[in-house]
């Protein structure tokens, strides 16, 4: 169950190591120190289509305290989704909904 | 040509008057009408607080107007709301290749889970009470998505 595409293994280099073990040996509490969830892209499994500019509630949870635009490895959203939202917070920093940057 | 459509989104001092929104509306509706185009819907959202400040500004009041019309004429209005000192931020998006993007896959989807339902012997819509209930808060273990690692 942890590793259902292999892209999305690149993130946690510890959820790979966990797999290379035979799964037979229960060393509980080792196991769980390495596993990590399947991150999941928020857009595919809530099914939302359009990620509109004007939406700051959506983007918020993309663009940390400083103002960056959270990387994919981190959030889990797939690649189509993270362009589109991209573009979405490059638009709202335009005109001023997100910030560019924050000290 | 078809024509295509437009978001117009720009910002105005908190303390403009009632009168000077007005008098833009009236110069922006003039250079619309005058280039033929139409504005589809205007929106105000009222004073919103900026992200980072903007010419001293710390809060605008925002308008949204969805217009429909040529290239040319949102060159033009870009142009001319840049002139004006009234206006401190505008942003022209264009919306309608997008917005048939996204229609194109929500009636895709809809007609797929019709099509599964009616093949599992069911009714293509769901039923009241079916599934998860509405009320439900089905976020509250969302773990699958953790803003804060970074």
């Amino acid at each position: 169950m942890p590793f259902g595409q292999g892209r999305s293994g690149g993130g946690g280099g510890g959820r790979g190591r966990a797999g290379d073990k035979k799964p037979t040996d229960k060393e509980k509490g080792q196991r769980r120190t390495l596993f990590r969830r399947r991150k999941v892209c928020k857009f595919c499994a809530d099914k939302i289509d359009d990620i509109n500019y004007k939406d700051v509630k959506l983007l918020g949870p993309f663009v940390p305290e400083r103002g960056k635009i959270l990387p994919r490895r981190i959030s889990g959203t797939c690649a189509k989704h993270q362009r589109k939202l991209q573009t979405a917070i490059k638009r709202a920093r335009q005109i001023a909904l997100i910030p560019y940057v924050t000290e | 040509m078809a024509d295509r459509q437009y978001e117009l989104v720009y910002i105005l001092p908190p303390d403009t008057t009632e009168q000077q929104v007005t008098e833009l509306h009236a110069q922006i509706e003039e250079v619309v009408s005058r280039m033929h185009g139409q504005i589809a819907s205007t929106e105000n959202w009222g004073r919103k607080r900026l992200a980072y400040e903007i010419a001293r500004h710390k809060e605008g009041y925002y308008v949204l107007q969805v217009i429909n019309g040529s290239g040319e004429l949102m060159k033009e209005l870009d142009r001319r709301l840049k002139v004006m000192d009234i206006v401190i931020r505008q942003m022209i998006v264009r919306v309608d290749e997008e917005k048939k993007v996204v229609d194109r896959t929500q009636t895709r989807r809809r007609t797929n889970s019709e099509r599964r339902r009616v093949k599992r012997g069911l009714p293509p819509q769901r039923q009241p009470g079916e599934g998860r209930p509405a009320g439900a808060p089905d976020e509250s273990d969302d773990d699958r998505f953790e803003a804060g690692e970074v």
